[in-house]
């Protein structure tokens, strides 16, 4: 008994003793996706070379959020680089809770990161975010079903044609889906992407003075499209698919279209991860005749520095300054495969010729889906907002979320198209009234 | 015919006790068959119920990706920690509940059960600013305590029934031989509710080591159980099925082999003074 008791008493102790923490040592918070993982899989190589020691969190999206916005917001720093997205970024950074990444050394090359990329992560010009991957929209297609229905897939295809398409290649007795689009609620899952379609259709959130626009004819118009598509085309119990539900089913051969995040390409290229490897073909985010340029979202994956790090800062720093380099990118590219390298973020990667190889089915594609997207005047009218598929305000979160579960009540027809309108606006109106930006 | 029934009644009591033994047990047992399925296959549909392949891949990839024994050691020692201050305290205070109660002691105890009616979300923010300004966040003895106070009640309360079931009039006997209370405690009240104590300590060492909301929002990387270890491999994108039931295969092992061994203790622990 007493033995025992003394047992205890020292596991006790072993676990009252927290490790002390070395100078050298970072702590990274990132979330759990495939480039990120690679990039933790090759930092050993930064470690022997730096003698930084690296110490890694690795969470899933949402609780990384909530995580990181509660170190941040009470300057807990417990984390000395941290994985953010473009939302964040320009929020965070207008906030004054991330570090300026401007003072890199000259082989770093501020230039060739692609435009629409870096200025998704800076503001006033000054990057807050160093990109780790970028992205945008692109429209993924399976060429033997177009060729099976004899149709082709024009070089800018419109979202007429994308539904007539969709409805062509439909074989539900086969488990074929014309087109899987994304049904789950979220401001980061089928808001982002219904946003986009509204842009393209001349439409926007807000007018200049905060008022909101949800019952505008392109609101309409991109909601009737979507809801129609989805109905003739699309997956049962599609309201409950977002982006990964959707990668599954698309790679699995169980949709013969779907618009999604650019930087999937190379994964659906890989036949380790996708078994219509061979049959997949690229091609641009559809676009309407009333606004040509809204070619997708921009979105981008960065690694930032919280304000509250001050001893580590210059580790952290050099951290990045290695995990978003021209070099970096071409040690994934002979490591890992030219297939991964980091997407969307270097025109260097871009014009490499190993990459150009693997990569010559979408490469360009995604180049141009990308650079094609102004993050800074997203939509054909004036707006007071910045973002492509997201507004860099606060509120969008919680904004962002009710209205994707009103379009997703739509989808599942408990509510009626015009329902969700009146209702969306409604809700996006009392709160930013609540919020202060105006009176009523 | 009347032999018959009692037969026929044993024999669906066993069908029915062993059915809801594999519903209970299956998804455990389909963990562990995932972690050895390849990514593809773990979401293929219709799902294969053995692995074709029996790979070792999602292991290895694991292992290489975390640092599964200092994971490992954090979940020993915050279960093993909690469990025994915790009992330092329930036990004085199950005792003076269940002997020296005063007019206040129901009272007591339902406020502290209280406290587990409410989410634990509910104080998060708090508690996190608490932590952050004593410089307990991604610390031990900080997620210990947390640990430690939300199992606290389900500890006093399970103490307390336990200690009703013991005759006061032994107590009373040894005090009158000239006991202490130590001597009482000791000698003659936790050898007698042996069974009740070994399970209440069972049973909050499985909570302590099972516990992820705390010990997800309050540590980072020196302080994280195996917990954080099993949620670094959920992900929204890409597969990952396998890897994750690998990396939840290697944080059940070790709680269910101890609530193997132990299996017979807990019974007995649980099922203590339900036959007089």
């Amino acid at each position: 008994m007493r033995k025992s008791i003394m047992a205890l008493g020292v596991a006790l102790a072993l676990g009252t003793v927290a490790p002390a923490a070395s100078a050298e040592e970072i702590v990274i918070a990132t979330v759990n996706n495939g480039d990120m993982i690679i990039m933790q899989k090759l930092s050993k190589e930064f470690e022997e070379k730096t003698g930084i020691k690296l110490r890694w969190v690795v969470l899933e999206e949402n609780t990384l959020r909530e995580r990181l916005a509660a170190d941040i917001a009470t300057k807990a720093g417990q984390y000395d680089v941290i994985s953010v997205n473009s939302y964040q970024t320009l929020l965070w950074a207008k906030m004054g809770w991330l570090t300026k990444l401007d003072d890199f050394s000259a082989d770093y090359d501020y230039d060739d990161f692609i435009t629409a990329t870096r200025d998704s992560l800076s503001v006033d010009g000054v990057m807050y975010g160093a990109p780790f991957y970028g992205e945008s929209l692109i429209t993924f297609y399976r060429k033997d079903l177009f060729e099976k229905a004899g149709i082709e897939m024009p070089a800018k295809p419109t979202m007429d044609d994308i539904a007539g398409f969709a409805e062509k290649i439909t074989d539900r007795e086969n488990g074929i889906n014309g087109i899987c689009l994304r049904g789950k609620p979220g401001w980061g899952e089928n808001t982002p992407l219904i946003t986009t379609f509204v842009s393209a259709l001349g439409g926007e959130w807000f007018d200049m003075e905060w008022k909101p626009r949800l019952t505008s004819e392109p609101w309409r118009e991109a909601l009737t499209w979507y809801l129609d598509v989805m109905k003739k085309a699309g997956p049962a119990g599609a309201a409950t698919n977002g982006y990964n539900e959707n990668r599954v089913l698309f790679s699995s051969g169980k949709c013969g279209m779907w618009i999604d995040a650019t930087v999937t390409a190379g994964y659906l290229l890989d036949p380790k991860e996708s078994q219509v490897s061979e049959t997949t073909g690229f091609a641009p985010f559809p676009i309407t005749d009333k606004n040509p340029d809204a070619a997708g979202w921009s979105g981008a994956w960065a690694l930032a520095i919280p304000t509250s790090v001050t001893d580590n800062a210059t580790a952290a720093k050099k951290f990045i300054e290695w995990a978003t380099s021209k070099e970096y990118a071409r040690l994934v590219g002979e490591r890992e495969g030219w297939l991964l390298a980091p997407s969307g973020t270097r025109k260097s990667t871009y014009a490499a010729a190993e990459y150009q190889q693997v990569a010559e089915p979408f490469a360009d594609k995604v180049l141009a889906a990308i650079s094609a997207v102004n993050p800074t005047k997203p939509t054909v009218n004036e707006v007071p907002y910045t973002g492509a598929g997201f507004i860099d305000i606060p509120e969008f979160q919680a904004l962002g979320t009710t209205v994707g579960q009103n379009i997703a009540a739509a989808l599942t027809g408990a509510r009626t198209l015009d329902e969700v309108l009146e209702e969306s606006q409604i809700y996006v109106e009392r709160t930013m009234e609540r919020a202060g930006y105006y009176k009523k | 015919m009347r032999s018959l029934r009692p037969t026929l009644f044993k024999a669906a009591m066993t069908f029915l006790g062993w059915a809801v033994a594999l519903l209970l047990f299956f998804p455990i047992l389909w963990t562990v068959l995932t972690s050895f399925k390849s990514e593809v296959e773990a979401i293929a549909f219709p799902p294969a119920f053995w692995p074709s392949g029996w790979t070792l891949e999602n292991y290895f990839e694991v292992q290489e990706r975390s640092e599964y024994f200092g994971h490992f050691l954090n979940s020993v020692a915050l279960s093993l920690g909690s469990t025994v201050i915790g009992m330092l305290i329930a036990i004085p205070a199950a005792w003076s509940m269940a002997f020296q109660p005063a007019a206040s002691t129901r009272h007591v105890l339902m406020w502290m059960l209280s406290t587990k009616m409410m989410p634990a979300v509910g104080a998060l923010v708090p508690v996190f600013l608490i932590f952050k300004s004593a410089g307990l966040l991604d610390t031990l003895p900080g997620i210990t305590l947390i640990v430690l106070v939300g199992n606290l009640p389900i500890m006093v309360w399970m103490l307390y029934t336990y200690f009703k079931e013991i005759p006061a009039d032994i107590l009373e006997a040894c005090r009158m031989d000239g006991a202490t209370v130590w001597k009482e405690l000791v000698h003659v009240l936790l050898p007698m509710s042996l069974p009740g104590v070994a399970s209440t300590m069972l049973l909050n060492i499985i909570l302590a080591w099972n516990e992820a909301f705390w010990t997800l929002s309050l540590t980072a990387v020196k302080a994280a159980p195996l917990s954080a270890f099993i949620a670094s491999y959920s992900s929204p994108q890409g597969l990952f099925w396998a890897k994750l039931s690998a990396a939840s295969t290697l944080a059940i092992v070790p709680i269910l082999i101890i609530g193997w061994i132990s299996q017979k203790q807990l019974v007995r622990g649980l099922t203590f003074g339900a036959v007089k």
